[in-house]
């Protein structure tokens, strides 16, 4: 028989989002060993698939004020202690004619009652601060809303809590608990590339896997009752504002747009998923993006998109019937000790920007159980910006291409100008933090295949590289760019008429009427 | 050739509109047999093309079944699928026109290879093996490489990026372990290589020696030597035959992504031959609109981004491609024609256009819209009646067709191209029996 690997440790962290990243940096700030076990890359889930908006907390003042009063206080925080995963763009509340004048009233008391700062702007000043807004706008409120980029945010997270001693473990899914005398004893794991398994022995089990949180308790035979509701997202081929811009009446679909880098991001729509495994952006959805932003910003009817992402939300299932717009955006931190487990807990629901304060109670907990008596410290320590993972900010790669101006650095991804120098650089750090260097942690981790042929050149162009340079080997490059044209691909085909409907024809004619990809599965 | 002064007038029998492969053979086709013709078209879109010409290796398309026998594939599709343009020809039709079209490129100096009238396998720049009919010169001997699994000795150049000799031979290895690769400088270039630039510099001889002399040292063992798509847009015949002679090996092509010089060469022996053959030219220029006359002759406007020209014609084959050459358009809701509007056969609503995987084995149902026609190549009215007894259609903008999929693309962009010709060239007749004896 063989022996299966077996890990031990003080704390075992499910999910590599923003949740458990964050946690693992404020446990290992405090000095608590933990591994943190992700089944597919960092940022796979909703911290991968969000609209990037750091709120103010306005969004939420009328409905939500508890999350409301969190985003604010978090949301100053971070840009403090993490400025550079953050771009202060401020933002924008608009009502238009037809919006609910009440709403406006309660809008403006319940952000003075929360001290959230909000300014009222007369409607002429607005539309020469942002001159792509509708002439029609009836209102307009500055806020202090600004981006963030989730996966810098992540990967700093996670790079700082390693180098104070967390183990990473990417590709890792949890398949099973072996559960006796009120305790998780071991945590069984299944690496998603080989199949291989690994048992894990911790103190203390964090379920940190948001969307798939009842999943993975349901494992130990814990029921949590959350709702999964999907948001799709539209990036368009430009910025089309400075600021974030959102619709001034109660939270609903398609009412927010948000800068980011060089493009705007365009967003969302709720719709309840059964499995959170099985979600893309649908066609309805991105038709109804389109019409609704356009209400705001009416050049969106004719701005090309590039791309659509989605993401699951955790909601908290209050049976509040339907309109999962009204289900708390706050979060749920679950001890399970009254399902009869002592040492599992679950962290779920909230948001990006409140991530800090989710970890610093869930690490609160986990140090009462463990005994630890170190305080948190991630209010008061800055992010260290981890200089592996910089290149996924847009308009970075240009400016060091630029600067460099090595002769023999070439381009790699000419529309998003990733060149072989900053490859090298991804590719080390992957190898450093023992992972592999495939197309998909590559593109994770830059801007390759983003830009305006949705890899069509830049991904052979990249594997031929990366085989140049020994980092793949066999036939792994064919399943890799099956897998990257894929993740762009679903991306792209809800967007598919005009231009991307040419540039997506050329892809095919290239993949698939030359080089037979769908053919070639095992060689013939 | 394309100095006619502005908004001069032109008056021709036939008007070819396009000049990809669709475009290209049929206005060759219409130069062979005498035809009054005037072709436009920009000719970006053939700078893609391989090179290769398809005429049939998958059929169905789900079940991906690769064809060795295309003359057995095309009579299965025809029985399988009726609607798809092939059903329209005999096989006869496609074997003249193919053989017409090949004649002439050999005639200039670009010889094609049918393999006993089989499909034959190239090597692709991704490692993959493509089922294709007629092969360049350029590309037969990797082939036979492929066929025998020769030792073959696979070159990349530091600066040429997407092309990876290392990423072939590992992809291959488990078929075809005789594969060695190497890296090496291109003569005279640092920094970026590009293939266009490459091309060219082999028309010259010492760089075609300094290339043999750097692969000289890595042969052996092997029996042939395979290349990126670089040899020469002009002279490629003796780029061949120098480096065969100089490293005493049969030499082929591996094509790759674009921008292909394969591609390239097509378009520059059209260029160069067609006005040759009395054909009025006007390439890099758009049809920017299309009237039909009340005496039944066709009006057009045609410019580089005025209208520069007018043209009247009395029959028009329209080859203007897809969405990539711009023959349909597509906005959010539906697809169209863009010249005359014509009706497009196609899913019922946007959300059947693609499927979620990329490759989909089924394909993507987009790829069959299209004009519909009668046995003429005639695209039909909503009516099902011919839009006009002069319009024609060829190539890809042909519905009930997935060149990409069914790898038909050059194929049928020739044959049909071919049959448009010769309807058009027959009712021409017969509309001069009938004044005749009328
Ligand atoms: C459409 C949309 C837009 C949003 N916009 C914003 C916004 O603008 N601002 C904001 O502040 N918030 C926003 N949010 C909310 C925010 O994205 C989430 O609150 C946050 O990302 C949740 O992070 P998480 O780590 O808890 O969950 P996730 O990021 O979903 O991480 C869970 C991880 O667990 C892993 N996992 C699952 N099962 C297992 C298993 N069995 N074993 C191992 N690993 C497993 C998954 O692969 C995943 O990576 C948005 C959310 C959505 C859906
Ligand atoms: C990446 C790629 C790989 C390929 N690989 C293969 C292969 O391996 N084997 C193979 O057999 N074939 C291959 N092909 C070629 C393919 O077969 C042909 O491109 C296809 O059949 C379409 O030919 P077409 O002439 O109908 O259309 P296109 O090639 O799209 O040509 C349309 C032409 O119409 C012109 N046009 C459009 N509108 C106007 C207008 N208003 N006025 C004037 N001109 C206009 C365009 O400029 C263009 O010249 C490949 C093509 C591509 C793009």
């Amino acid at each position: 028989m063989k022996t299966i690997p077996h890990i031990k440790t003080q704390v075992l962290i499910i999910g590599g989002g923003i949740t458990g990243t964050g946690l693992a940096r404020d446990l290992a700030l405090r000095g608590v060993r933990c591994v943190l076990v992700e089944a597919r890359d960092i940022n796979a889930g909703a911290s991968g698939g969000n609209h990037g908006l750091l709120h103010s907390g306005a969004r939420y003042a009328v409905t939500d004020p508890v999350a409301a009063g969190s985003c604010c206080k978090e949301g100053e925080l971070l840009k403090r202690l993490a400025p550079h995963c953050i771009e202060t763009t401020g933002g924008y509340f608009v009502a238009v004619a037809g919006d609910d004048e009440d709403y406006i009233d309660d809008f403006e008391r319940s952000c003075r009652q929360i001290g959230i700062i909000s300014e009222p702007l007369d409607v002429k000043e607005a539309l020469e601060i942002e001159p792509s807004l509708s002439p029609d706008i009836i209102a307009a409120y500055r806020v202090n809303d600004a981006t963030i980029d989730p996966f810098r945010l992540s990967l700093d997270n996670i790079a700082h809590a390693r180098e104070l001693g967390t183990t990473l473990l990417r590709f890792h899914r949890v398949v099973g608990f072996d559960r006796q005398a009120g305790r998780i004893q071991k945590t069984c794991l299944t690496d998603t590339r080989n199949g291989g398994n690994t048992t894990v022995d911790a103190q203390i089990v964090v379920n940190a896997t948001g969307a798939w949180a009842a999943r993975v308790a349901a494992l130990a035979d814990v029921t949590i009752n959350t709702i999964c509701s999907k948001g799709s997202l539209l990036v368009t081929h430009t910025r089309i504002t400075d600021g974030v811009i959102n619709r001034l009446r109660r939270p609903g679909d398609a009412d927010i747009l948000v800068p980011g880098g060089t493009v705007s991001i365009l967003g969302t729509t709720a719709e309840r998923v059964d499995n959170p495994d099985v979600i893309f952006p649908e066609i309805h959805e991105i038709d109804h993006i389109i019409n609704e932003c356009s209400v705001m910003v009416p050049a969106l009817v004719s701005t090309r998109c590039i791309r659509a992402f989605c993401g699951v939300r955790p909601l908290i299932d209050s049976g509040g019937g339907d309109d999962d717009r009204s289900a708390s955006r706050g979060f749920m931190l679950l001890d399970h000790l009254e399902a009869g487990v002592d040492n599992f807990i679950t962290i779920t629901g909230g948001k990006l920007t409140t991530y800090r304060l989710m970890a610093e109670k869930t690490a609160d907990l986990v140090c009462r159980r463990l005994g630890v008596g170190i305080p948190c410290t991630t209010h008061m320590v800055p992010l260290p910006n981890a200089e592996d993972v910089r290149w996924t900010e847009p308009g970075l790669s240009p400016r060091t291409w630029i600067a460099r101006q090595e002769p023999d650095d070439l381009l790699l991804c000419e529309c998003e100008m990733v060149s072989r120098r900053i490859v090298d650089d991804i590719v080390t750090s992957i190898r450093r933090q023992k992972g592999e260097p495939d197309l998909s942690a590559i593109g994770l981790r830059s801007r390759v295949g983003k830009g305006q042929c949705q890899g069509t050149i830049c991904s052979q162009q990249l594997t031929a590289y990366l085989y140049r340079q020994h980092q793949i080997a066999a036939r792994e490059g064919s399943d890799q760019l099956r897998r990257f044209l894929q993740e762009r691909w679903r991306g792209q085909y809800p967007l598919l008429w005009d231009i991307p409907l040419v540039q997506a024809e050329l892809q095919e004619a290239i993949y698939c009427g030359l080089f037979g990809l769908e053919l070639d599965q095992e060689g013939t | 050739m394309n100095n006619h002064t502005v908004n001069e007038h032109i008056q021709c029998r036939l008007m070819v509109i396009g000049a990809g492969m669709a475009g290209m053979a049929a206005t060759l086709f219409a130069a062979n047999r005498q035809i009054d013709t005037v072709q436009v078209g920009v000719t970006g879109e053939i700078n893609f093309a391989s090179g290769l010409l398809d005429l049939l290796a998958v059929h169905p398309i789900p079940s991906g079944t690769l064809w060795d026998n295309p003359r057995e594939a095309v009579r299965r599709l025809v029985r399988e699928a009726p609607d798809h343009p092939y059903a329209r020809l005999t096989m006869d039709r496609i074997e003249s026109a193919l053989e017409e079209f090949t004649s002439f490129l050999k005639k200039v100096g670009h010889p094609y290879y049918f393999h006993s009238g089989r499909n034959s396998q190239v090597l692709t720049a991704v490692g993959t093996a493509k089922t294709t009919y007629a092969v360049p010169l350029s590309m037969h001997n990797g082939s036979i490489a492929y066929k025998k699994r020769l030792p073959c000795l696979l070159v990349d150049f530091e600066g040429l990026k997407g092309f990876s000799g290392r990423q072939i031979a590992e992809t291959m290895k488990r078929q075809w372990p005789a594969l060695r690769h190497v890296s090496l400088g291109f003569p005279d270039v640092s920094g970026e290589a590009y293939t266009e630039h490459m091309a060219r510099a082999l028309e010259t001889e010492s760089i075609r020696a300094q290339l043999a002399d750097a692969v000289r040292p890595y042969l052996k063992g092997v029996e042939m030597v395979g290349l990126p798509a670089i040899l020469g847009i002009y002279r490629t015949r003796d780029i061949i035959a120098f480096l065969e002679d100089a490293l005493g090996l049969p030499v082929f092509e591996i094509p790759g992504i674009p921008p292909s010089i394969t591609g390239l060469r097509l378009r520059e022996v059209f260029e160069d031959q067609l006005p040759h053959r009395g054909v009025r030219t006007f390439y890099q220029k758009r049809v920017l609109s299309a009237h039909i006359q009340k005496n039944g002759s066709f009006l057009f406007a045609v410019g580089g981004g005025e209208p520069e020209v007018r043209i009247t014609a009395d029959a028009v084959i329209l080859a203007t491609g897809r969405f990539f050459g711009k023959g349909l358009t597509a906005d959010h809701r539906e697809i169209r024609e863009a010249l005359f509007d014509l009706p497009v056969f196609q899913p019922d609503c946007r959300g059947q256009w693609h499927r979620r995987a990329f490759l989909n084995p089924g394909g993507h149902p987009i790829n069959q819209c299209g004009l519909e026609t009668d046995e003429q190549f005639r695209p039909l009215s909503l009516e099902k009646k011919p839009v006009h007894h002069h319009l024609y259609a060829a190539g890809s903008i042909l519905a009930h067709q997935d060149w990409i999929r069914q790898k038909c693309g050059s194929g049928l962009a020739i044959a049909t191209a071919h049959a448009a010709v010769a309807a058009f060239e027959r009712a021409t007749d017969n509309e001069i029996d009938a004044s005749a004896t009328g």
